[in-house]
Protein backbone atom coordinates (compact mmCIF):
# COMPACT_ATOMS: atom_id res chain seq x y z
CA UNK A 1 0.00 0.00 0.00
CA UNK A 2 1.28 3.46 -0.78
CA UNK A 3 1.50 5.46 2.38
CA UNK A 4 0.16 8.98 2.16
CA UNK A 5 -1.07 9.65 -1.34
CA UNK A 6 -2.12 13.08 0.01
CA UNK A 7 0.07 13.41 3.06
CA UNK A 8 1.11 16.83 4.26
CA UNK A 9 4.87 16.59 4.59
CA UNK A 10 5.87 14.63 7.63
CA UNK A 11 2.56 15.27 9.36
CA UNK A 12 0.49 12.21 10.12
CA UNK A 13 3.26 9.95 8.83
CA UNK A 14 5.70 9.22 11.59
CA UNK A 15 7.40 6.04 12.68
CA UNK A 16 6.79 4.66 16.11
CA UNK A 17 9.09 2.25 17.89
CA UNK A 18 8.03 0.52 21.08
CA UNK A 19 10.85 -1.55 22.50
CA UNK A 20 10.68 -3.85 25.51
CA UNK A 21 7.94 -1.88 27.22
CA UNK A 22 6.65 -3.13 30.57
CA UNK A 23 3.78 -1.33 32.25
CA UNK A 24 2.85 -1.80 35.87
CA UNK A 25 -0.09 -0.54 37.93
CA UNK A 26 -0.21 -0.02 41.67
CA UNK A 27 -3.25 -2.03 42.76
CA UNK A 28 -4.46 -2.57 46.33
CA UNK A 29 -2.98 -6.04 46.40
CA UNK A 30 0.38 -4.74 45.14
CA UNK A 31 1.88 -3.93 41.76
CA UNK A 32 0.15 -5.58 38.78
CA UNK A 33 1.97 -6.05 35.50
CA UNK A 34 -0.38 -4.97 32.74
CA UNK A 35 2.02 -5.26 29.83
CA UNK A 36 5.16 -7.37 29.87
CA UNK A 37 8.12 -6.69 27.58
CA UNK A 38 6.21 -5.74 24.43
CA UNK A 39 8.01 -4.54 21.32
CA UNK A 40 6.70 -3.45 17.95
CA UNK A 41 7.23 -0.79 15.34
CA UNK A 42 4.84 1.09 13.10
CA UNK A 43 6.10 2.31 9.77
CA UNK A 44 5.02 5.42 7.92
CA UNK A 45 1.39 5.24 6.88
CA UNK A 46 0.83 1.90 8.55
CA UNK A 47 -2.27 1.16 10.60
CA UNK A 48 -1.33 -1.20 13.38
CA UNK A 49 -4.12 -2.74 15.41
CA UNK A 50 -3.56 -3.91 18.97
CA UNK A 51 -6.07 -6.73 19.34
CA UNK A 52 -6.83 -8.75 22.42
CA UNK A 53 -9.26 -9.67 25.16
CA UNK A 54 -9.92 -7.30 28.04
CA UNK A 55 -7.03 -7.35 30.49
CA UNK A 56 -4.38 -7.75 27.81
CA UNK A 57 -3.16 -4.22 28.45
CA UNK A 58 -3.85 -2.93 24.95
CA UNK A 59 -5.39 0.32 26.21
CA UNK A 60 -2.55 0.77 28.72
CA UNK A 61 -0.09 0.35 25.90
CA UNK A 62 -1.91 3.00 23.87
CA UNK A 63 -1.92 5.33 26.86
CA UNK A 64 1.80 4.79 27.29
CA UNK A 65 2.33 5.80 23.65
CA UNK A 66 0.08 8.80 24.37
CA UNK A 67 2.43 9.73 27.21
CA UNK A 68 -0.11 9.25 29.97
CA UNK A 69 1.60 6.19 31.44
CA UNK A 70 5.32 5.86 32.06
CA UNK A 71 6.80 2.42 31.30
CA UNK A 72 8.71 0.82 34.19
CA UNK A 73 11.14 -0.46 31.60
CA UNK A 74 11.62 -0.18 27.88
CA UNK A 75 11.27 2.82 25.64
CA UNK A 76 8.83 4.44 23.24
CA UNK A 77 10.27 6.55 20.45
CA UNK A 78 8.38 8.60 17.91
CA UNK A 79 10.48 9.55 14.89
CA UNK A 80 13.56 8.87 17.05
CA UNK A 81 12.46 11.19 19.87
CA UNK A 82 11.65 9.58 23.21
CA UNK A 83 8.05 9.95 24.37
CA UNK A 84 8.05 11.58 27.80
CA UNK A 85 4.54 13.01 28.21
CA UNK A 86 1.28 13.75 26.44
CA UNK A 87 1.35 16.02 23.41
CA UNK A 88 -0.58 16.94 20.28
CA UNK A 89 1.86 15.05 18.05
CA UNK A 90 -0.02 11.94 19.25
CA UNK A 91 -3.71 12.80 19.08
CA UNK A 92 -5.96 10.33 20.85
CA UNK A 93 -9.56 9.43 20.13
CA UNK A 94 -11.13 7.84 23.19
CA UNK A 95 -13.99 5.42 23.50
CA UNK A 96 -15.84 7.65 25.96
CA UNK A 97 -18.16 10.31 24.57
CA UNK A 98 -17.12 12.87 27.21
CA UNK A 99 -13.82 13.56 25.46
CA UNK A 100 -15.35 16.69 23.90
CA UNK A 101 -15.51 19.95 25.83
CA UNK A 102 -19.23 20.30 26.62
CA UNK A 103 -19.00 24.09 26.83
CA UNK A 104 -17.80 24.44 23.26
CA UNK A 105 -19.74 23.80 20.07
CA UNK A 106 -18.68 21.23 17.47
CA UNK A 107 -16.74 23.92 15.61
CA UNK A 108 -15.54 25.35 18.92
CA UNK A 109 -14.06 22.03 19.97
CA UNK A 110 -12.08 21.63 16.76
CA UNK A 111 -11.04 25.29 16.68
CA UNK A 112 -9.89 25.17 20.29
CA UNK A 113 -7.68 22.17 19.54
CA UNK A 114 -6.22 23.91 16.51
CA UNK A 115 -5.49 27.10 18.43
CA UNK A 116 -3.90 25.37 21.39
CA UNK A 117 -2.09 22.52 19.64
CA UNK A 118 -1.14 24.11 16.33
CA UNK A 119 -1.20 27.71 17.56
CA UNK A 120 -3.32 28.86 14.64
CA UNK A 121 -4.99 32.26 14.64
CA UNK A 122 -8.74 32.37 15.22
CA UNK A 123 -9.42 32.91 11.51
CA UNK A 124 -7.11 30.09 10.37
CA UNK A 125 -8.56 27.75 12.97
CA UNK A 126 -12.07 28.53 11.75
CA UNK A 127 -11.17 27.66 8.16
CA UNK A 128 -9.38 24.42 8.99
CA UNK A 129 -12.09 23.37 11.45
CA UNK A 130 -14.84 24.01 8.89
CA UNK A 131 -13.01 21.82 6.39
CA UNK A 132 -12.62 18.90 8.80
CA UNK A 133 -16.14 19.14 10.17
CA UNK A 134 -17.34 18.93 6.57
CA UNK A 135 -15.16 15.89 5.92
CA UNK A 136 -16.82 13.98 8.76
CA UNK A 137 -20.23 15.11 7.50
CA UNK A 138 -21.19 17.40 10.36
CA UNK A 139 -21.33 20.80 8.61
CA UNK A 140 -24.96 21.23 9.60
CA UNK A 141 -24.07 20.67 13.26
CA UNK A 142 -21.08 23.01 13.49
CA UNK A 143 -22.83 25.28 15.98
CA UNK A 144 -24.41 22.48 18.04
CA UNK A 145 -23.25 21.71 21.56
CA UNK A 146 -21.96 18.16 22.11
CA UNK A 147 -24.76 17.10 24.47
CA UNK A 148 -27.26 17.49 21.62
CA UNK A 149 -25.37 15.02 19.40
CA UNK A 150 -25.64 11.24 19.12
CA UNK A 151 -22.76 9.03 20.20
CA UNK A 152 -21.64 8.48 16.62
CA UNK A 153 -21.65 12.19 15.90
CA UNK A 154 -19.59 12.90 19.01
CA UNK A 155 -17.01 10.35 17.87
CA UNK A 156 -16.98 12.02 14.45
CA UNK A 157 -16.16 15.35 16.11
CA UNK A 158 -13.36 13.70 18.10
CA UNK A 159 -11.99 12.16 14.89
CA UNK A 160 -12.20 15.48 13.04
CA UNK A 161 -10.41 17.16 15.94
CA UNK A 162 -7.66 14.53 15.93
CA UNK A 163 -7.06 14.74 12.17
CA UNK A 164 -7.27 18.53 12.10
CA UNK A 165 -4.42 18.86 14.58
CA UNK A 166 -2.24 16.85 12.14
CA UNK A 167 -0.46 14.70 14.68
CA UNK A 168 2.52 12.56 13.79
CA UNK A 169 0.43 9.52 14.67
CA UNK A 170 -3.24 8.90 15.48
CA UNK A 171 -4.06 6.89 18.59
CA UNK A 172 -7.49 5.28 18.64
CA UNK A 173 -8.69 3.68 21.86
CA UNK A 174 -11.70 1.54 20.85
CA UNK A 175 -13.36 4.64 19.40
CA UNK A 176 -16.43 2.75 18.14
CA UNK A 177 -16.92 0.27 20.98
CA UNK A 178 -19.79 2.22 22.53
CA UNK A 179 -21.69 2.60 19.24
CA UNK A 180 -24.47 0.43 17.85
CA UNK A 181 -23.44 -2.12 15.20
CA UNK A 182 -24.84 -0.12 12.30
CA UNK A 183 -23.04 3.13 13.05
CA UNK A 184 -19.92 1.20 14.02
CA UNK A 185 -19.67 -0.29 10.52
CA UNK A 186 -20.23 3.06 8.86
CA UNK A 187 -17.73 4.82 11.11
CA UNK A 188 -15.10 2.15 10.35
CA UNK A 189 -15.55 2.80 6.64
CA UNK A 190 -15.32 6.54 7.09
CA UNK A 191 -12.26 6.33 9.29
CA UNK A 192 -10.59 4.00 6.82
CA UNK A 193 -11.29 6.45 3.99
CA UNK A 194 -9.81 9.35 5.97
CA UNK A 195 -6.73 7.32 6.91
CA UNK A 196 -6.14 6.25 3.32
CA UNK A 197 -6.69 9.77 2.07
CA UNK A 198 -4.21 11.31 4.51
CA UNK A 199 -1.85 8.35 4.76
CA UNK A 200 -1.99 8.72 8.51
CA UNK A 201 0.14 6.49 10.69
CA UNK A 202 -2.36 4.97 13.10
CA UNK A 203 -2.33 2.84 16.22
CA UNK A 204 -5.76 1.36 16.79
CA UNK A 205 -6.92 -0.61 19.82
CA UNK A 206 -9.89 -2.96 19.68
CA UNK A 207 -11.19 -6.27 20.96
CA UNK A 208 -13.22 -6.97 17.80
CA UNK A 209 -11.51 -9.16 15.23
CA UNK A 210 -13.66 -7.98 12.33
CA UNK A 211 -12.87 -4.36 13.17
CA UNK A 212 -9.16 -5.15 13.35
CA UNK A 213 -9.25 -6.81 9.95
CA UNK A 214 -11.23 -3.97 8.47
CA UNK A 215 -9.25 -0.94 9.64
CA UNK A 216 -5.74 -2.36 10.07
CA UNK A 217 -2.84 -3.02 7.75
CA UNK A 218 -1.18 -5.13 10.42
CA UNK A 219 -2.53 -6.79 13.56
CA UNK A 220 -0.71 -7.48 16.80
CA UNK A 221 -2.58 -10.03 18.91
CA UNK A 222 -1.93 -9.66 22.64
CA UNK A 223 -2.52 -12.34 25.27
CA UNK A 224 -3.89 -11.40 28.66
CA UNK A 225 -2.50 -11.22 32.22
CA UNK A 226 0.05 -9.90 31.62
CA UNK A 227 -0.17 -8.53 28.10
CA UNK A 228 2.35 -10.10 25.76
CA UNK A 229 2.57 -10.31 21.99
CA UNK A 230 0.94 -13.62 21.01
CA UNK A 231 0.99 -13.31 17.24
CA UNK A 232 1.34 -10.86 14.41
CA UNK A 233 -0.55 -10.79 11.12
CA UNK A 234 -0.38 -8.72 7.99
CA UNK A 235 -3.77 -7.85 6.59
CA UNK A 236 -4.18 -8.26 2.83
CA UNK A 237 -5.34 -5.19 0.97
CA UNK A 238 -8.63 -6.88 0.12
CA UNK A 239 -9.61 -6.81 3.81
CA UNK A 240 -11.16 -3.40 3.35
CA UNK A 241 -13.88 -5.15 1.34
CA UNK A 242 -15.83 -6.95 4.00
CA UNK A 243 -16.30 -10.65 3.57
CA UNK A 244 -13.39 -11.27 1.19
CA UNK A 245 -12.82 -15.00 1.09
CA UNK A 246 -9.26 -15.04 2.36
CA UNK A 247 -10.38 -13.17 5.47
CA UNK A 248 -12.36 -16.09 6.85
CA UNK A 249 -9.20 -18.13 7.41
CA UNK A 250 -7.34 -15.18 8.91
CA UNK A 251 -10.24 -14.49 11.23
CA UNK A 252 -10.29 -18.13 12.35
CA UNK A 253 -6.53 -18.05 12.95
CA UNK A 254 -6.75 -14.95 15.11
CA UNK A 255 -9.71 -16.30 17.01
CA UNK A 256 -7.75 -19.45 17.76
CA UNK A 257 -4.82 -17.43 19.10
CA UNK A 258 -7.05 -15.33 21.30
CA UNK A 259 -8.98 -18.25 22.73
CA UNK A 260 -5.91 -20.44 23.21
CA UNK A 261 -3.90 -17.60 24.70
CA UNK A 262 -0.77 -19.08 23.10
CA UNK A 263 0.64 -20.40 19.82
CA UNK A 264 -0.53 -19.44 16.36
CA UNK A 265 -2.50 -22.47 15.11
CA UNK A 266 -4.35 -25.22 16.89
CA UNK A 267 -6.81 -27.44 15.03
CA UNK A 268 -8.93 -28.28 18.07
CA UNK A 269 -9.51 -24.62 18.87
CA UNK A 270 -10.58 -23.85 15.34
CA UNK A 271 -13.05 -26.73 15.50
CA UNK A 272 -14.54 -25.19 18.63
CA UNK A 273 -14.60 -21.70 17.17
CA UNK B 1 -62.42 9.42 18.03
CA UNK B 2 -63.71 9.02 21.58
CA UNK B 3 -60.53 7.52 22.95
CA UNK B 4 -58.52 10.49 21.81
CA UNK B 5 -60.89 13.04 23.30
CA UNK B 6 -60.79 11.10 26.54
CA UNK B 7 -57.04 11.30 26.65
CA UNK B 8 -57.24 14.94 25.74
CA UNK B 9 -59.58 15.62 28.64
CA UNK B 10 -57.32 13.76 31.06
CA UNK B 11 -54.34 15.75 29.85
CA UNK B 12 -55.96 19.16 30.23
CA UNK B 13 -57.25 18.23 33.68
CA UNK B 14 -53.74 17.40 34.78
CA UNK B 15 -52.47 20.62 33.29
CA UNK B 16 -54.60 22.69 35.67
CA UNK B 17 -52.76 21.22 38.65
CA UNK B 18 -49.38 21.17 36.95
CA UNK B 19 -48.72 24.92 36.78
CA UNK B 20 -45.38 26.39 35.86
CA UNK B 21 -43.03 26.32 38.87
CA UNK B 22 -42.94 30.13 39.02
CA UNK B 23 -46.73 30.30 39.35
CA UNK B 24 -46.77 27.57 41.95
CA UNK B 25 -44.24 29.53 43.97
CA UNK B 26 -46.28 32.70 43.64
CA UNK B 27 -49.38 30.94 44.97
CA UNK B 28 -47.42 29.58 47.94
CA UNK B 29 -46.11 33.10 48.63
CA UNK B 30 -49.64 34.52 48.60
CA UNK B 31 -50.83 31.79 50.98
CA UNK B 32 -47.95 32.48 53.34
CA UNK B 33 -48.69 36.21 53.35
CA UNK B 34 -52.37 35.54 53.98
CA UNK B 35 -51.50 33.22 56.87
CA UNK B 36 -49.21 35.85 58.34
CA UNK B 37 -51.89 38.51 58.03
CA UNK B 38 -54.47 36.27 59.73
CA UNK B 39 -52.11 35.35 62.60
CA UNK B 40 -51.16 38.98 63.21
CA UNK B 41 -54.77 40.14 63.24
CA UNK B 42 -55.79 37.38 65.61
CA UNK B 43 -52.84 38.06 67.92
CA UNK B 44 -53.43 41.78 67.65
CA UNK B 45 -50.13 43.10 69.05
CA UNK B 46 -48.21 45.06 66.46
CA UNK B 47 -45.33 45.56 68.88
CA UNK B 48 -44.58 41.84 68.78
CA UNK B 49 -46.03 40.81 65.44
CA UNK B 50 -46.95 43.48 62.90
CA UNK B 51 -49.28 42.30 60.17
CA UNK B 52 -48.28 41.76 56.57
CA UNK B 53 -50.02 44.94 55.44
CA UNK B 54 -48.39 46.99 58.21
CA UNK B 55 -44.99 45.59 57.20
CA UNK B 56 -45.59 46.38 53.55
CA UNK B 57 -46.60 49.94 54.30
CA UNK B 58 -43.55 50.34 56.57
CA UNK B 59 -41.41 48.97 53.76
CA UNK B 60 -42.90 51.36 51.22
CA UNK B 61 -42.47 54.31 53.58
CA UNK B 62 -38.84 53.38 54.26
CA UNK B 63 -38.18 53.05 50.55
CA UNK B 64 -39.88 56.35 49.72
CA UNK B 65 -38.09 58.34 52.41
CA UNK B 66 -34.82 57.01 51.05
CA UNK B 67 -33.58 55.43 54.24
CA UNK B 68 -33.88 51.79 53.20
CA UNK B 69 -32.34 52.29 49.73
CA UNK B 70 -29.32 54.04 51.22
CA UNK B 71 -28.96 51.36 53.93
CA UNK B 72 -29.29 48.64 51.30
CA UNK B 73 -26.76 50.39 49.10
CA UNK B 74 -24.27 50.52 51.97
CA UNK B 75 -24.76 46.83 52.68
CA UNK B 76 -24.53 45.79 49.03
CA UNK B 77 -21.35 47.77 48.54
CA UNK B 78 -19.58 45.93 51.36
CA UNK B 79 -21.12 42.66 50.24
CA UNK B 80 -19.96 42.96 46.62
CA UNK B 81 -16.43 43.97 47.57
CA UNK B 82 -16.14 41.06 50.01
CA UNK B 83 -17.74 38.66 47.54
CA UNK B 84 -15.35 39.68 44.77
CA UNK B 85 -12.27 39.34 46.98
CA UNK B 86 -13.55 35.97 48.22
CA UNK B 87 -14.01 34.69 44.65
CA UNK B 88 -10.57 35.89 43.62
CA UNK B 89 -8.89 34.17 46.57
CA UNK B 90 -10.90 30.97 46.01
CA UNK B 91 -9.82 30.88 42.34
CA UNK B 92 -6.16 31.34 43.28
CA UNK B 93 -6.25 28.71 46.03
CA UNK B 94 -8.05 26.07 43.93
CA UNK B 95 -5.85 26.74 40.91
CA UNK B 96 -2.72 26.24 43.02
CA UNK B 97 -4.28 23.14 44.59
CA UNK B 98 -4.99 21.68 41.15
CA UNK B 99 -1.37 22.05 40.13
CA UNK B 100 0.54 20.98 43.22
CA UNK B 101 0.15 18.39 45.93
CA UNK B 102 1.29 20.86 48.58
CA UNK B 103 -1.34 23.26 47.33
CA UNK B 104 -3.99 20.60 47.58
CA UNK B 105 -3.00 19.64 51.12
CA UNK B 106 -3.04 23.33 52.02
CA UNK B 107 -6.55 23.68 50.61
CA UNK B 108 -7.91 20.57 52.29
CA UNK B 109 -6.46 21.54 55.66
CA UNK B 110 -7.56 25.17 55.52
CA UNK B 111 -11.09 24.42 54.36
CA UNK B 112 -11.55 21.79 57.05
CA UNK B 113 -10.29 24.29 59.64
CA UNK B 114 -12.17 27.39 58.55
CA UNK B 115 -15.31 26.15 56.83
CA UNK B 116 -16.99 25.06 60.08
CA UNK B 117 -15.92 28.28 61.82
CA UNK B 118 -18.76 30.86 61.65
CA UNK B 119 -17.40 33.95 59.94
CA UNK B 120 -19.09 36.17 62.52
CA UNK B 121 -16.86 34.62 65.20
CA UNK B 122 -13.95 36.42 63.55
CA UNK B 123 -15.57 39.82 63.98
CA UNK B 124 -13.88 40.58 67.33
CA UNK B 125 -10.49 39.92 65.76
CA UNK B 126 -11.43 41.92 62.68
CA UNK B 127 -12.44 44.85 64.89
CA UNK B 128 -9.13 44.56 66.68
CA UNK B 129 -7.14 44.54 63.45
CA UNK B 130 -9.12 46.84 61.19
CA UNK B 131 -11.14 48.90 63.67
CA UNK B 132 -14.82 49.76 63.36
CA UNK B 133 -15.65 50.28 59.71
CA UNK B 134 -16.22 48.58 56.42
CA UNK B 135 -12.76 46.94 56.38
CA UNK B 136 -13.81 44.71 59.28
CA UNK B 137 -17.08 43.87 57.56
CA UNK B 138 -15.31 43.02 54.32
CA UNK B 139 -12.91 40.80 56.24
CA UNK B 140 -15.70 38.66 57.69
CA UNK B 141 -17.63 38.59 54.39
CA UNK B 142 -14.52 37.35 52.56
CA UNK B 143 -14.19 34.64 55.15
CA UNK B 144 -17.85 33.69 54.72
CA UNK B 145 -17.50 33.37 50.92
CA UNK B 146 -14.01 31.98 50.57
CA UNK B 147 -14.23 28.57 52.24
CA UNK B 148 -17.53 27.22 50.94
CA UNK B 149 -16.62 28.43 47.44
CA UNK B 150 -13.14 26.90 47.62
CA UNK B 151 -14.67 23.63 48.76
CA UNK B 152 -17.17 23.59 45.85
CA UNK B 153 -14.51 24.48 43.27
CA UNK B 154 -12.23 21.77 44.57
CA UNK B 155 -15.02 19.17 44.57
CA UNK B 156 -15.90 20.27 41.02
CA UNK B 157 -12.28 19.87 39.89
CA UNK B 158 -12.09 16.39 41.32
CA UNK B 159 -15.29 15.39 39.53
CA UNK B 160 -13.94 16.32 36.07
CA UNK B 161 -14.01 13.09 34.02
CA UNK B 162 -10.68 11.41 33.42
CA UNK B 163 -11.27 11.35 29.66
CA UNK B 164 -11.78 15.10 29.54
CA UNK B 165 -8.59 15.65 31.54
CA UNK B 166 -6.67 13.41 29.15
CA UNK B 167 -8.19 15.15 26.13
CA UNK B 168 -6.96 18.47 27.54
CA UNK B 169 -3.46 17.25 28.30
CA UNK B 170 -3.37 15.55 24.89
CA UNK B 171 -3.57 19.02 23.34
CA UNK B 172 -0.45 19.92 25.26
CA UNK B 173 -2.23 21.96 27.92
CA UNK B 174 -0.50 22.23 31.27
CA UNK B 175 -0.21 24.61 34.19
CA UNK B 176 -2.63 27.51 34.32
CA UNK B 177 -3.73 26.90 30.70
CA UNK B 178 -4.96 23.47 31.72
CA UNK B 179 -6.67 24.81 34.85
CA UNK B 180 -8.46 27.69 33.12
CA UNK B 181 -9.18 26.02 29.75
CA UNK B 182 -10.32 22.65 31.08
CA UNK B 183 -10.84 22.39 34.84
CA UNK B 184 -12.72 25.62 35.59
CA UNK B 185 -15.29 25.35 32.77
CA UNK B 186 -15.73 21.62 33.41
CA UNK B 187 -16.29 22.28 37.12
CA UNK B 188 -18.71 25.15 36.50
CA UNK B 189 -21.82 23.35 37.81
CA UNK B 190 -20.15 22.91 41.21
CA UNK B 191 -18.67 26.38 41.09
CA UNK B 192 -22.09 27.91 40.43
CA UNK B 193 -23.60 26.16 43.42
CA UNK B 194 -20.60 27.32 45.44
CA UNK B 195 -21.25 30.89 44.30
CA UNK B 196 -24.89 30.61 45.39
CA UNK B 197 -23.87 29.19 48.74
CA UNK B 198 -21.20 31.85 49.16
CA UNK B 199 -23.70 34.61 48.36
CA UNK B 200 -26.12 33.32 51.02
CA UNK B 201 -23.34 32.99 53.60
CA UNK B 202 -22.08 36.47 52.79
CA UNK B 203 -25.53 38.00 53.34
CA UNK B 204 -26.03 36.24 56.65
CA UNK B 205 -22.63 37.18 57.93
CA UNK B 206 -22.93 40.77 56.83
CA UNK B 207 -26.35 41.36 58.44
CA UNK B 208 -25.14 39.76 61.66
CA UNK B 209 -21.93 41.79 61.67
CA UNK B 210 -23.74 45.06 60.99
CA UNK B 211 -25.91 44.50 64.06
CA UNK B 212 -22.81 44.57 66.23
CA UNK B 213 -21.76 47.95 64.92
CA UNK B 214 -22.83 50.98 66.85
CA UNK B 215 -20.37 53.64 65.98
CA UNK B 216 -20.70 54.06 62.23
CA UNK B 217 -24.47 54.17 62.46
CA UNK B 218 -24.78 57.01 59.98
CA UNK B 219 -23.44 54.82 57.20
CA UNK B 220 -24.69 51.49 58.58
CA UNK B 221 -26.37 48.92 56.41
CA UNK B 222 -29.60 46.93 56.63
CA UNK B 223 -28.41 45.00 59.68
CA UNK B 224 -27.93 48.22 61.55
CA UNK B 225 -31.32 49.48 60.33
CA UNK B 226 -32.99 46.35 61.75
CA UNK B 227 -31.09 46.64 65.02
CA UNK B 228 -31.90 50.30 65.59
CA UNK B 229 -35.58 49.85 64.82
CA UNK B 230 -35.78 46.96 67.25
CA UNK B 231 -34.27 49.17 69.95
CA UNK B 232 -36.87 51.83 69.16
CA UNK B 233 -39.66 49.20 69.14
CA UNK B 234 -40.52 50.08 65.53
CA UNK B 235 -41.30 46.42 64.94
CA UNK B 236 -42.93 46.97 61.55
CA UNK B 237 -39.66 48.53 60.36
CA UNK B 238 -37.72 45.53 61.68
CA UNK B 239 -39.94 43.29 59.61
CA UNK B 240 -39.59 45.62 56.64
CA UNK B 241 -35.81 45.33 56.93
CA UNK B 242 -36.01 41.54 57.04
CA UNK B 243 -38.36 41.56 54.06
CA UNK B 244 -35.90 43.71 52.14
CA UNK B 245 -33.11 41.16 52.78
CA UNK B 246 -35.37 38.36 51.57
CA UNK B 247 -36.47 40.29 48.46
CA UNK B 248 -32.89 41.07 47.49
CA UNK B 249 -32.05 37.38 47.90
CA UNK B 250 -34.91 36.35 45.61
CA UNK B 251 -34.01 39.03 43.09
CA UNK B 252 -30.35 38.03 42.91
CA UNK B 253 -31.30 34.37 42.54
CA UNK B 254 -33.80 35.11 39.76
CA UNK B 255 -31.75 37.70 37.89
CA UNK B 256 -28.13 36.71 38.41
CA UNK B 257 -27.74 33.06 39.30
CA UNK B 258 -30.49 31.53 37.20
CA UNK B 259 -29.45 33.65 34.21
CA UNK B 260 -25.85 32.59 34.70
CA UNK B 261 -26.84 28.96 34.90
CA UNK B 262 -29.16 29.21 31.89
CA UNK B 263 -26.40 30.77 29.77
CA UNK B 264 -23.79 28.24 30.79
CA UNK B 265 -24.33 24.83 32.37
CA UNK B 266 -27.92 24.39 31.17
CA UNK B 267 -26.98 25.37 27.64
CA UNK B 268 -24.06 22.95 27.70
CA UNK B 269 -26.10 20.08 29.09
CA UNK B 270 -23.84 19.94 32.13
CA UNK B 271 -26.54 20.25 34.75
CA UNK B 272 -27.60 16.93 36.19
Amino acid sequence: MTPGSRSAGDRLTAQLAVSGVTLRYAAESGPVTAVDNVSFTIGKGERLVLLGPSGCGKSSLLRAVGGFLRPVSGEIRLDDAAVTGPGPDRMMVFQEFDQLLPWRTVAGNVEFALRRARHLSAAEARTVARDWIGRVGLSKFATAFPHTLSGGMKQRVAIARAFAVQPAILLMDEPFAALDALSRGRMQDELLALCQETGATTLFVTHAIDEALHVGTRILVLSANPGRVAAEYGVPEAAADRGAAQLAKLQADIQAVIFAGHGPMDDRDIAHA
Amino acid sequence: MPEQTLRHAALSERRVLALAPARRRLIILILLAAGWEACARWYDNSLLLPSFTQTISALLAAILNGELPSRTGASLEVLLVGYAIGILLAVVITAVAALSRWGESFLVLLTSMFNPLPAIALLPIALLWFGVGSASLIFVVVHAVLWPLTLSCHAGFRAVPQTLRMAGRNLGLSGSRYVFDILFPAALPSILSGLRLGWAFAWRTLIAAEMVFGASAASGGIGWYIFVNRAQLETANVFAGLLAVILIGLLVEALVFSTLSRLTVQRWGQEA
